[in-house]
């Protein structure tokens, strides 16, 4: 292998450098930017993370098989998975082995950074080495595998249900010129090294596709216009890629770390939320996954469509999108590249001014009796008053000693508060409460709604008190003995309630003890998949209708697995459950209940 | 003063033509559900702030039609969403009641 071109230069390698000057400028840019807006504690966290062995490690894991292998796109479609990883590990391997090329064959040319990309142009094939066959044999390998990801994708424009898709978001304009641009980058690259293969040298696609042009085409005048032409859409492409959804493949390489360094979203545009942002390449799962778009006018409202809107600054449309979602988590937790739904909406809330604010310091508040275990039943467990009851009643069965702190009206969680965007006013009820819960001296703290268990979790400090969900304390009562459960002989189909299941990540205690009562069906969609009830306190602004559409939604699923009866774990989901379905559904502390001695 | 046996309370006629309306029209366009009240007191009866401040959404919505106070009430809201659960008529009560907090002056 020979430098055929002395200067090592020619003019159509100017448009590729045009684009990757300008991503690399912009990408330092941002990043740069992104790092100042973090807060001092959050820097510090991230940098300490870069350097720390457990945490690198995890880092160069994830790049590899999220970025490259999407490996979790195969595990939700293969079809899917293949023509992610196929375009992103192909294109990767064609950059890595093109560095390797200019290394053993022209060392000189390697602080030219044109040379990979454009080798098969500035080499002459002198003679043949097994090493030369080899890695040409492996550049068309991969140029294949990348153009049948890309072949794929078009397939996908047209046909997305094969790839486990219904709907997919819509591209904007700056999207399409992307996608067009990407698209035409490896067939122009085939096309490229076709022509010019009797001179650098081919293999098994390049090779024979170059004899057949040579067939009919008379002269070499062709080869510079298609090396200009896969310069100039590379270009293309370098240059959108800042303003469009390609964006999320430099700033997935930034989400990674910071999302292992443990960062959360705090603020509304600015840090890791605008990483996120950045991140989303509008693969458009969320909006399979959304319970709200079971209605068309909601589709529109799906984290897709947030992302898009927050890179484009409207306004208006963030601050809808924002209060209509339920926030249930299932975007968030089938998003492939982890962008918090729920959370950046959170925070497009928080932002908001009211004249007129909650304070909840003042307020008198009852004595909670000394008990070591103490009983808070939440404000929607008021509204269904029979899951309370079940609740006490099983506890004194199993001879637990336990005080009801709000068995007549107490105080709200402040979840509610804090998800409506009120985080003052939601951390001053939540020091009320944990003055009194500190005042009754207890070291359990039994919860029976999973909205209240998850702000008790997340927002609480009670020093030496274990909050716990009441469907994990019976199962423990049950093993440990002191609880006796008869199996009934009706079916029970467990319909997951967000705030437990991906809130939480409590999944298996509900389903046991369900089993050891009655009988057990799955339904279609449960656990991380599982649909929200509608009833969620997380949206503001769906209407009635709209939320009764959800239910239904919700209900079907659970039909489908024939079983006579729905057990929940949520108060509100049982609210909001039974009044549409056509058949009983009862809470497990009821079940329980029941079928306990 | 003396104790004459029954005391005299303050007029409560309310004169509407002076009745400020402003955040009524306001909330007549961005929640128009709140003109559907029935005034039931389903809200009220199911308030978890009620025993603190007296809150009732039903009041809210009268005194707004009034041009009364609402404040006082407003400010012991915890959001809980039980009225909305409630509300025979689907009124979104906790979207009302931000609406309310954010255009209040
Ligand atoms: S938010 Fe996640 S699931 Fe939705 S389009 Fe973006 S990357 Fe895909
Ligand atoms: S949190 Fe739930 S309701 Fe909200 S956008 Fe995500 S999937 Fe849809
Ligand atoms: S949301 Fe406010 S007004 Fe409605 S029940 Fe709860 S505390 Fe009362
Ligand atoms: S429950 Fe609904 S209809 Fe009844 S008073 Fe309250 S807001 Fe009005």
């Amino acid at each position: 292998m020979i430098d055929r071109i002395p200067s090592g230069f020619n003019p159509f390698v100017i448009p590729f450098l045009v684009g990757m000057g300008f991503v690399f400028a912009y990408c330092i840019y941002a990043l740069v930017k992104i790092l100042l807006q973090l807060s001092f504690e959050d820097r510090k966290k991230f940098f300490l993370s870069l350097v720390n062995p457990k945490t690198a490690a995890k880092n160069i894991r994830d790049m590899f098989c999220d970025c490259l292998f999407h490996v979790k796109l195969w595990k939700r479609n293969p079809l899917l998975g293949y023509m992610h990883s196929s375009i992103a590990f192909g294109w990767f391997m064609l950059i890595v082995l093109g560095h390797i090329e200019v290394i053993l064959f022209v060392p000189t040319r390697i602080n030219l950074f044109y040379y990979p990309i454009f080798f098969n142009f500035f080499v002459a094939e002198a003679d043949q080495t097994m090493k030369g066959s080899l890695l040409f044999f492996m550049m068309d390998f991969f140029l294949l595998v990348v153009l049948s990801g890309i072949a794929l994708a078009m397939v996908k424009r047209v046909r997305s249900r094969l790839f486990g898709m219904r709907r997919t978001a819509r591209p904007s304009l700056v999207n399409t010129i992307g996608l067009y641009a990407l698209w035409a980058i490896f067939p122009l690259r085939l096309l490229a090294e076709t022509f010019t293969a009797h001179i650098s040298g081919g293999s098994f696609l390049t090779g024979p596709a170059n004899w057949i042009f040579r067939q009919f085409l008379g002269n070499d005048l062709h080869y510079l216009p298609t090396w200009w032409a896969y310069s100039i859409v590379l270009g293309i492409f370098m240059c959108v890629l800042p303003f469009s959804r390609y964006m999320h493949i430099p700033a997935e390489m930034l989400l990674i770390p910071m999302r292992n360094a443990g960062l959360k979203i705090r603020n509304a545009r600015k840090g890791l939320t605008r990483v996120q942002v950045f991140t989303c390449p509008n693969c458009g799962v969320c909006i399979d996954a959304c319970p709200m778009s079971v209605s068309k006018e909601n589709i529109k409202d799906c984290t897709v469509y947030l992302t898009r809107q927050i890179r484009r600054g409207n306004e208006k449309r963030i601050a809808e999108i924002s209060d209509k979602c339920l926030l249930c988590g299932k975007c968030e937790a089938l998003c492939q590249v982890g962008v918090q739904g729920p959370e950046i909406r959170i925070q497009q809330r928080a932002i908001r001014d009211y004249s007129i604010r909650q304070d909840f310091s003042d307020i008198a508040v009852n004595e909670v009796r000394k008990s070591h275990v103490v009983y808070f039943s939440g404000c929607m467990s008021q509204l269904v008053p029979s899951v309370g009851r079940s609740v006490e009643s099983v506890l004194k069965k199993a001879g637990v000693e336990v005080e009801w702190m709000d068995r007549d009206g107490g105080l709200c969680c402040g979840r509610p508060m804090l998800t409506a965007g009120k985080t003052e006013e939601a951390r001053s009820l939540v020091a009320k409460n944990t003055e009194m819960i500190l005042s009754s001296g207890a070291d359990t703290l039994v919860v029976s709604c999973p909205i209240c268990y998850r702000m008790f979790v997340e927002n609480y400090a009670l020093p030496g008190v274990r909050v716990v969900h009441y469907s994990v304390y019976f199962d423990e009562l049950v093993k440990a003995g002191r609880l006796h459960l008869t199996k009934s002989d009706l079916c029970y189909v467990y319909h997951d309630p967000c705030e437990l299941g991906r809130g939480c990540g409590i999944y298996d205690e509900p389903r046991r003890l369900v089993g050891q009562s009655a009988a057990i069906a799955e339904s279609d969609r449960c656990r991380k998949e599982s649909i929200c009830c509608g009833g969620s306190l997380g949206s503001l602004s769906l209407t009635f209708r709209q939320r009764e559409k959800i239910t239904r939604a919700a209900l079907e699923n659970l039909y489908a697995s024939k079983a006579d009866a729905i057990a929940t774990a949520c108060p509100l989901c049982k609210a909001t459950l039974s009044r549409f379905s056509d058949r009983p559904v009862r809470d497990i502390a009821e079940i329980i209940d029941l079928q306990s001695r | 003063m003396a104790d004459f046996g029954f005391k005299l309370s303050k007029s409560s006629t309310l004169d509407l033509d002076r009745t400020d309306t402003r955040v009524y029209d306001i909330l007549c366009k961005t929640d128009p559900d709140i003109r559907t009240c029935m005034a039931c007191g389903s809200c009220s009866a199911s308030c978890t702030a009620a025993p603190f401040c007296g809150m009732s959404m039903r009041k809210v919505i009268l005194a707004l039609q009034r041009g009364q106070d609402v404040r006082p009430m407003l400010g012991k809201c915890m959001l809980c969403g039980k009225c909305t659960m409630v509300c025979p008529r689907g009124i979104n009560t906790r979207h009302l009641i931000l609406s309310i907090c954010k255009y209040y002056d």
